[in-house]
Order: C-alpha cells, then sequence, then structure tokens
C-alpha cells in the first residue's frame, strides 16, 4: 500500500496539520508514505518533510503554483498519483486543502471522505472516522476504489520527528487549460502578530458575554500572559467584534490546543464543532446553565470581568517567579 | 446573464435529525427546509442580476421529489426558474456522483456564473463547488466574503486561514459563497405568491443522459460502514466564583502542567 499526502506550505512554511496527517500515515504502516511540495521554495522544504517521515517528496515549482490557488494543484496531484498508482491521498483540513481535494475526486473519479478524526487499516482497508450530525455519531466511512481521498479534521494530530531522509523527485508537469485563469490580484498575509489559532498551543476565546468589543483587551492580556492565540465566537465577528480570521466553530476554524479557556461564551453547538478537540477546556460564564460547562474540565461561573483580569495577573506572577 | 445557483433541501436541524441504522443515509423523512447556507448564494445571485439587467437566475438542485417546495423559497425570493433532479437512482450518491450529476445540469443550463452556498447543513459538506466546476473546466473561487461582477469577471475576497485574497476569474465560473456576504431577503407577500407561477422543471438522471450506474450508490466511491457514539467526555468540575475563582483556575492549570 502507498500513500501520498498533500504537504501544504504557506510563504515557505509547511504547515503543521499537513505534518501531522503524515506522521498519522506513517503509522500506518505502508510500504511508501510520499509527500507532495508544491509552489515557491518546495525543493527547500523536501529535507524537512524527510524529518517528519516521508519517504519520498514530489516537488513541483513554477508561477502557476506560486499564489496558493487549487485548480493548478489538483493538476499537479493527479499526474503524481497516475505516476505511482498511490491507494490513498491525503490532506490536512484548510480552506486550500478542501478545494484540492475535491477537484482530485471529481478528476479521477475517486472518493473522498472529510472532517475525518482518524484513519486506521482494518483487514488492510481504509476505514476513516467522521464524526457527523453536530457530533453526536461517530460514522466509520470507507472507500469503493482507488485512490482513497481523505480530508482530515483540522488539528487533528500532531507532526511527529524522524531521522528519515526522503528522496526527492520532481512532479510530472501538465496544467490544464482553465486551471491557470483565476490569478491572485492580492494574496493575504498573517494578519496577527501571534500564532495563527490552528497552531496555537493555548487558545483564549472571547464571546458575546464580554460585553463589548474594547473588553476583547481582557482577552488579549490573557492570551499574552499565557502565551497563546485569540479566538472569537460567530456572534462577535458577525457584530464586528473581532475579525473572521480568529473565529472558531462550524462556519470558522476548527481548533485542538492543549487548553482552551472560554470567557463570555455559552458553548452552542456551532462553536462546540470547533472546539472541543481541546485537552483541557476552561470555562468562565456568568449563566450556570450555559451549554459550555457541560463539556468544560473546570468551569466558573462568575463575573469574567472580575475573574479574567485577576487571573491574568496570577499567571503573571506565577510565569514570572517560575 | 445567466445565473446558477446550487441549492440543497436538507433536514430542520436540532435533535430531530438522525442517520437510518438501516440503510446508513440520513433520515430525510422529517421536516425539510432549504439549507441555510445556500439562502445566502441565492441572495448573492439576486445581488448580481440587479446589478445587470436582463440576467437569469435559475436554482438547480438534486434531492427528493418535495425539495420542489424547498426549492420555492429561492422562486419566492426572486429567482426565475427552477430545476430539479430527483430520481430514486440517484439517492445516495456521495460527492462524486452528486457532482457528476450538478455539472451534467449544469452544462444543460450553461450559465456564465455558478454559484454555491458554503457548506451543507447536514453533510457538513464543503468541498462540493471544487468538483463540479472540475467537471465543468471552469475556474472556481471558494469562501467568497465579497463578489463583484463586472466586465466579464468575477472579482472576490476570500476569506481563508490567513486573511484575505483578492482573486479575479473570467467568466463563465464557480463561486462558493460564504455565510458573511450578506444578509438575505425575505420573501414578500408578493414573490411568495409569484413563486407558484414560475417554472419548475423536474429532471430525471435519464433526462441528463447518465445512466443508473453514474449515480446513487453505483456511482458513488465512498461508504457509510458502521454507526458508533462519540467518546464520552471525562466529567468535568464547575465552582461558583467566591472572589477565588481566579485562584482556583491558576492552581488547576498549574496541576495539568499548563502553566
Amino acid at each position: 500500500m502507498s500513500t501520498l499526502v498533500f504537504l501544504e506550505q504557506h510563504e515557505g512554511e509547511l504547515q503543521k496539520g499537513a505534518l501531522g496527517v503524515l506522521a498519522r500515515a506513517v503509522s500506518l504502516g505502508d510500504d511508501e508514505v510520499a509527500g507532495a511540495i508544491l509552489g515557491a521554495g518546495a525543493s527547500a522544504l523536501a529535507a524537512e518533510a524527510g524529518r517528519h517521515g516521508a519517504t519520498r517528496v514530489w516537488v513541483a515549482e513554477g508561477e502557476a503554483l506560486e499564489a496558493p490557488l487549487p485548480q493548478p494543484r489538483v493538476d499537479v496531484l493527479a499526474k503524481i498519483v497516475e505516476a505511482r498508482s498511490y491507494d490513498t491521498v491525503l490532506f490536512g483540513g484548510s480552506v486550500l486543502a478542501a478545494d484540492v481535494a475535491a477537484g482530485l475526486a471529481a478528476r479521477l473519479d475517486a472518493g473522498v471522505n472529510w472532517d475525518l478524526v482518524d484513519l486506521a487499516r482494518e483487514d488492510g482497508r481504509l476505514v476513516g472516522k467522521r464524526p457527523a450530525l453536530g457530533d453526536s455519531v461517530l460514522v466509520d466511512v470507507g472507500w469503493k476504489g482507488t485512490p482513497a481521498i481523505g480530508i482530515v479534521r483540522a488539528g487533528t494530530f500532531e507532526p511527529a520527528g524522524t531521522v528519515g531522509e526522503a528522496e526527492v523527485v520532481e512532479a510530472p508537469a501538465g496544467l490544464e487549460d482553465f486551471s491557470t485563469v483565476a490569478t491572485m490580484l492580492e494574496q493575504a498575509h498573517e494578519e496577527q502578530a501571534g500564532p495563527s489559532i490552528e497552531e496555537a498551543d493555548v487558545i483564549v476565546a472571547g464571546g458575546r458575554g464580554l460585553g463589548g468589543p474594547e473588553n476583547f483587551a481582557l482577552v488579549e492580556e490573557l492570551a499574552k500572559a499565557l502565551g497563546g492565540a485569540v479566538a472569537a465566537t460567530r456572534a462577535v465577528v458577525d457584530a464586528g467584534w473581532y475579525p473572521y480570521s480568529a473565529q472558531v466553530g462550524q462556519t470558522g476554524k476548527s481548533v485542538s490546543p492543549r487548553l482552551y479557556v472560554a470567557c463570555g461564551i455559552s458553548g452552542a453547538i456551532q462553536h462546540k464543532v470547533g472546539m472541543q478537540g481541546s485537552n483541557v477546556i476552561v470555562a468562565i460564564n456568568k449563566d450556570a446553565n450555559a451549554p459550555i460547562f457541560e463539556y468544560s474540565d473546570l468551569g466558573v461561573v462568575g463575573d469574567l470581568h472580575q475573574v479574567v483580569p485577576k487571573l491574568t495577573e496570577l499567571v503573571r506572577a506565577k510565569r514570572g517567579a517560575a | 446573464m445567466k445565473i446558477a445557483v446550487c441549492v440543497k433541501e436538507v433536514p430542520e436541524g436540532g435533535s430531530g435529525r438522525r442517520i437510518d441504522p438501516g440503510t446508513l443515509r440520513l433520515d430525510r423523512s422529517g421536516e425539510a427546509a432549504l439549507n441555510a447556507f445556500d439562502v445566502n448564494a441565492v441572495e448573492e445571485a439576486l445581488r448580481v442580476k440587479e446589478a445587470s439587467p436582463e440576467s437569469e437566475v435559475v436554482v438547480v438542485s438534486l434531492g427528493p421529489a418535495r425539495a420542489a417546495d424547498s426549492l420555492r423559497k429561492a422562486l419566492a425570493m426572486g429567482a426565475d426558474r427552477a430545476v430539479l433532479v430527483s430520481d430514486e437512482a440517484a439517492a445516495g450518491s456521495d460527492l462524486v456522483a452528486t457532482s457528476r450529476i450538478l455539472a451534467t445540469a449544469l452544462e444543460r443550463e450553461g450559465p456564465d456564473l455558478v454559484l454555491f452556498g458554503q457548506q451543507s447543513s447536514d453533510s457538513d459538506g464543503a468541498v462540493l463547488w471544487a468538483a463540479v466546476a472540475d467537471r465543468l473546466r471552469l475556474p472556481m473561487i471558494s469562501q467568497a466574503a465579497e463578489l463583484t461582477v463586472a466586465d466579464g469577471k468575477a472579482t472576490v475576497k476570500r476569506q481563508t486561514e490567513f486573511g484575505y485574497d483578492r482573486i479575479e476569474a473570467p467568466l463563465p465560473a464557480v463561486v462558493a459563497v460564504s455565510d458573511a456576504i450578506n444578509e438575505p431577503r425575505y420573501p414578500s407577500l408578493k414573490g411568495i405568491m409569484g413563486a407558484k407561477s414560475k417554472p419548475q422543471e423536474t429532471l430525471t438522471v435519464a433526462d441528463l443522459g447518465l445512466s443508473a450506474e453514474d449515480v446513487g450508490e453505483g456511482g458513488s466511491r465512498t461508504e457509510v460502514l458502521a454507526l458508533n457514539e462519540p467518546p464520552a467526555r471525562a466529567e468535568g468540575r464547575k465552582i461558583e466564583d467566591d472572589g477565588t475563582g481566579a485562584q482556583q483556575i491558576l492552581d488547576f492549570l498549574v496541576t495539568e502542567k499548563l502553566v
């Protein structure tokens, strides 16, 4: 069996989610686990992919792959899959990766399952685990025919280091005419100075209970003290209190940090699906009946305007003393 | 200009939704409605139409016969026509089979712009547009927070994990819009009354020139194998803040080695 992992890079940095998927793919015990790195600087990243478990790394650079647009990436991946008849093609969930995966599925007439939280080989066949209907049921999903294409829920697997070295191979060329007509006029660069929330070990999130946009400062101060990133709920993003890039939930990002501190968040299902993978959840909310308390490890019923600044001070004192 | 909007009927949200343990398919027998995310796509199509008169908005869907009722909401909002592909043979179609059906139905229409909503609320799917665009061999832009259509081009402000991109594509093109792109209008009473007389076409798989093996479970490349209970979370602790709440959180974080 052989697996190809799409190793998404953004401005010369391999994305943690993709490296986590690579680590999981290696653990499945296939004969070959390869990576594909596309875009400017791909070759320079191949060695790093090798140290994360890829035994072969396909690279492709060139003008069409410069901007993070999906369609030329479908062309290249389709050629790679055909060249080596990979049984499985895996993606770490992201805006770009989802579009590439689905385009590839149509191109190769292959099955695609998304939102996977685990992968296993059962009697030789690949089985994916996918939470459905607001995570109220866990579905075992399979594939008919090859390649089996899977999109793993963001933040599911941690990268693993090895001492391996990858064989670097130039990907076969050939772009479709329609794949290169969409053009990037202006590319986004990281907006926040802090870590992106999907990569963050610690997240402090604010919701409507903050009372107003000015109170996000409380959340930011605590995040800074804990060395973490700031996240927000759909309600406050829609209200214009905080940017969309920080939104966690069904229509935002899915995160799974070691610690998630929810400040003034009721914890409706739309929010829950984006953060319940967090290792430890602490919630502060004045409503004792808020759903967030049902899945928090520690819940404090109280006024966040009192509790959060005090906690920030205590954390600072503790870290300063350590 | 012709604008096609791909929409879907979904079961009403909440705890009533279930997967039938026999068929391993979503139970679609209960209350249903137009997928809320698709309403943003319909709204955006209407805005594009208003900006370029002489345009036509047609909604295209795959679903059971009764989905015609849900499509009427789009007509009440102002869409001109609805095309529903409804066929017992197409039941159980996965993404790859669904994309084949929709792409074939869209080819028949030959639209200048194809719009999708951000996701389906029943399957949480958020990728269908990419498969449809690949089959149609058209440029595609997803996660549109803003859309401008002018001079034969679609210009999109795309939301990603890194911020906002601006991307342009010549028409015809496929664009998937986010639910932040607009605030959908409510159908007016006049719109609701008028919707009843707007053309609603129902097509079979054979009408599209597809065979039964191309669609449904035969045309699908994925399958549901089993249903399981999700893992339960360990019971948490809830305390009232008596002035020591912050200290108790800190102590907990220290115990968990998080500070």
